[in-house]
């Protein structure tokens, strides 16, 4: 299963806009987020536990325990700050 | 014709033109209300001034998440219409950032629902602002664990700052 990962402000910043992610058995959101965070030392910086992120499932703000489905778009980004 | 509830443009806004328009044709109309938001001189416990503020925002999701809060805002109050336009790209301290506006039959409602709303985008939206300074550097804002405080006083849970 494939998914787009987007990435926005400081993510961005560190992981570029976006990627495509092939996943390797990971099926849920947060397991997601681990497997990025083993891909690299700038994702394991990013994405790291313990620092504040937010997440969105095709453009919906969802917690990690959601599951994936083939060609969904998840969004990584810091805690909002717009108004 | 219908006009949209929600509009993300880098051009400012005039407030007069979106309450006329808001108020056109509805004669059950007895009350408007609206907040402005702007780029202030200096952020909350900021050390320098803020000389150019950048706003992101998640094109499609951002316009989908503040259609869903009006529609909240529909349920709760009882409200007539509702007009929230907020801006992204490059803005300057004294800027307009955002504005929300609310029409109902009478004042408690449109009160109400305005402050709802913005206390909503303002945790729920996905925008971000980053602060440049004169000395060249830049910062991403902060989120405020107060704005978290202001949604749950609605009822509802924030989990942005926190």
């Amino acid at each position: 299963m494939k998914v787009t990962v987007r990435y926005f402000a400081a993510l961005r910043e560190a992981l570029g806009a976006e990627e495509s992610v092939q996943l390797a058995g990971a099926t849920t959101l947060g397991a997601l987020r681990d497997q990025l965070i083993a891909a690299s030392p700038r994702h394991a910086d990013a994405l790291r536990r313990g620092r504040a992120l937010r997440c969105a499932l095709n453009q919906a703000l969802v917690d990690e325990s959601v599951a994936l489905e083939d060609g969904a778009e998840v969004a990584f980004f810091p805690p909002v700050t717009g108004g | 014709m219908n006009t949209p509830r929600v509009r993300i443009q880098h051009e400012d806004f005039d407030v007069g033109r979106e309450i006329a328009a808001l108020r056109a044709g509805d004669a059950a109309v007895g009350a408007v209300a609206s907040f402005i938001g702007t780029v202030r001189e200096r952020s909350d416990g900021g050390s320098a001034d803020t000389t150019r503020m950048e706003l992101e925002h998640y094109p499609g999701m951002t316009e989908r998440a503040i259609e869903a809060m009006i529609d909240a805002a529909q349920q709760r109050f009882d409200i007539r219409g509702v007009r929230i336009v907020h801006r992204v790209g490059a803005l300057a301290p004294g800027d307009q950032i955002v504005l929300v506006v609310v029409s109902s039959a009478h004042r408690g409602d449109a009160f109400a629902a305005c402050q709802f709303l913005m206390d909503y985008l303002k945790t729920q939206a996905p925008f971000w602002k980053k602060e440049h300074r004169p000395d060249g550097s830049a910062a991403w804002v902060d989120a405020r664990v107060a704005d978290d405080a202001a949604l749950e006083r609605w009822g509802l849970k924030s989990g942005n700052a926190a």
